[in-house]
């Protein structure tokens, strides 16, 4: 693996009061990836970002931006990092234009008319950029976000919940854009509720639980080492208990007998469906329907988390 | 230095300044013009002078330094505390700026409106009263010096304030009697004692006294005391904000 561009080590943070936010996180994420950071509510994703981005004081640990030292290499690091935070913090009295100007300036990149120009017609706001920031609507003001973490060309982006009070349409033009962005070589490191989000756009997953990472893993191989198949036979006469004879297989029963539900290891040299089969046959049960159904990347994080990640 | 960043943030509170032209330099303009006309215009002329001036000439320092503590203290005060109440100080935390650039850009931003705010008294004054200088630089000197003490108490304000009322309270409550009370209107010297005495704890006798003595070459105190108090002002107040950056207090969790 390459050197990583964003490395976090051993990583607490106890607020006042005594909530453990993070619990020595270890993390790093590779140039140009997609990275999502899953977890629920309270998790910790917030504060791992704001620590990251110098807006919350850690309590201990230490970030390194390429080696470096994000605390005494401070205006390195932040100028290589954009963050679209998760709460559509603007100035209400302010134009578009202006506010992306403001902060490409605030991160110390000289004015360059050109380059906003170009942000704000790539998002789609070339229309709105005389508009104060209270005449737009939240999806705007999300883009507008966007651009304002754009407009001094970082190298690694944050965004924090990047769909959040956002239409379909708009998500997946934000997918799009943020495809995009990873093409241009920017390293986005993402987080959000919305999992189907994360399963579409993200090359690896991290998940979150009470300020501990329990799992980050390739998107793919985290689905092949978690992931489960199902498949589901539509029995003609209803079951009222799994019969003995298929007692070996791992088989439930669903929808009032009607259906035979076997989970299997998609993965595995034998998974057991061609004898399941002949079982069925000799016990005389007969079926007028197969299907089968692959664990989703929400079925593998609702285990991870309730588990705590010991199902890893 | 991170020049763009501090220049992104003055030109963003100068142009919010702009925008709020009337509440920020017409409104306390027309408030000390009226003191002119009735303390100077149609009071002055039946008092007697002070140390010599004409009292409608006398008070203009004083008054143009009241108009400047509070101007000085709300902008540079709101400055700060509003990305904090409206969540986008998270930019401001986040971007390569150093806590003395933050400083530079909010507290030399609130400086020029405070000079403007002066300058813009002071020549309104002129058509009310008469008005002499007879310190030009030191006048510049004092003005800015002070404008600058009381910018960074303003941004410490803040700061430190966590809603809209305490960041109205010290100015009202602490700044006006102060000024009211530390020789904006009078001499010191015309007091009792033990007033007189007294009135020496006051820090705006001082300041006071150092701008006007930059206009009439009359004074309650030593010039160098005026300047000592101001620098120390300036020195305090540094002290304070670089305390609330380094600890991150009420700006981080």
């Amino acid at each position: 693996m390459s050197e990583p561009i964003l490395s976090i080590r051993g990583l607490t943070k106890e607020y006042a009061g005594g909530v453990k936010a993070l619990n020595a996180v270890d993390l790093d994420i590779r140039k140009g990836e997609i990275f999502a950071l899953l977890g629920p509510n309270g998790a910790g994703k917030t504060t791992l970002i704001n620590i990251t981005c110098g807006i919350v004081s850690p309590s201990g640990g230490e970030i390194l931006v390429e080696g470096r030292n994000w605390q005494t290499a401070f205006r390195e690091a932040r100028t290589r990092i954009g963050l679209v935070p998760q709460e559509l913090t603007t100035d209400a009295f302010e134009t578009v234009w202006s506010t992306v100007s403001f902060s490409r300036g605030l991160f110390g990149r000289p004015r360059d008319p050109k380059r906003i120009e170009d942000l704000l017609k790539r998002l789609s706001l070339w229309d709105k950029r005389k508009s104060m920031m209270m005449q737009l609507s939240g999806g705007m003001k999300r883009r507008v976000m966007i651009a304002k973490a754009l407009s001094h060309d970082p190298d690694i982006l944050f965004l924090d919940e990047p769909s959040a009070g956002v239409d379909v349409e708009l998500r997946r033009d934000m997918w799009e854009m943020v495809r995009k962005l990873r093409d241009d070589g920017v390293t986005i490191i993402l987080t959000t509720h919305y999992i189907e989000e994360a399963e579409e756009m993200a090359d690896r997953v991290g998940v979150i639980s009470k300020g501990q990472l329990i799992a980050v893993d390739d998107k793919a191989s985290l689905m092949a080492k978690m992931g489960k198949k199902t498949l589901k036979i539509s029995l003609n006469d209803p079951l009222d208990t799994v019969p003995d004879a298929l007692a070996q297989w791992d088989v439930a029963l669903e929808d009032r007998g009607n259906v035979l539900c076997y989970s299997f290891d998609a993965h595995a040299e034998r998974t057991g469906i061609a004898s399941l089969m002949s079982a069925l046959s000799a016990s005389g049960i007969s079926y007028n329907d197969l299907s089968t159904h692959q664990s989703s990347l929400e079925d593998i994080f609702v285990e991870l988390v309730h588990s705590g990640g010991k199902t890893l | 230095m991170n020049w763009h960043g501090i220049g992104a943030i003055y030109r963003f509170e100068m142009a919010r300044w702009k925008r709020t032209l009337w509440q920020s330099l017409i409104t306390p303009v027309i408030t000390t013009a009226l003191y002119f006309v009735v303390f100077g215009t149609a009071l002055g002329s039946r008092m007697s002078t002070m140390d010599g001036v004409s009292f409608g000439s006398f008070i203009v320092p004083g008054l143009t330094l009241l108009s400047v503590f509070m101007q000085s203290i709300f902008n540079a005060s709101f400055g700060i505390y509003f990305p904090k109440f409206t969540g986008t100080i998270y930019e401001l935390l986040s971007a390569p700026l150093s806590s003395f650039e933050a400083v530079l850009a909010y507290v030399g931003a609130a400086v020029t409106k405070s000079v403007l705010l002066a300058a813009v008294t002071l020549i309104t004054a002129t058509l009310f009263v008469h008005v002499e200088l007879d310190h030009p630089l030191a006048m510049i000197f004092f003005l800015v010096g002070i404008s600058s003490g009381f910018c960074l108490f303003g941004f410490a304000i803040g700061i430190w304030a966590k809603n809209f009322e305490q960041l109205q309270i010290i100015p009202m409550l602490f700044i006006t009697p102060l000024t009211f009370l530390g020789g904006a209107f009078y001499s010191v010297k015309t007091l009792a004692e033990p007033w007189r005495t007294l009135t020496m704890f006051n820090p705006i006798v001082h300041l006071i006294s150092g701008f006007r003595w930059s206009f009439y070459s009359v004074a309650d105190v030593p010039v160098w005391s005026s300047v000592a108090v101001m620098l120390g002002l300036n020195a305090l107040c540094l002290a304070v904000i670089a305390w609330m950056f380094r600890t991150g207090y009420r700006l981080k969790q």
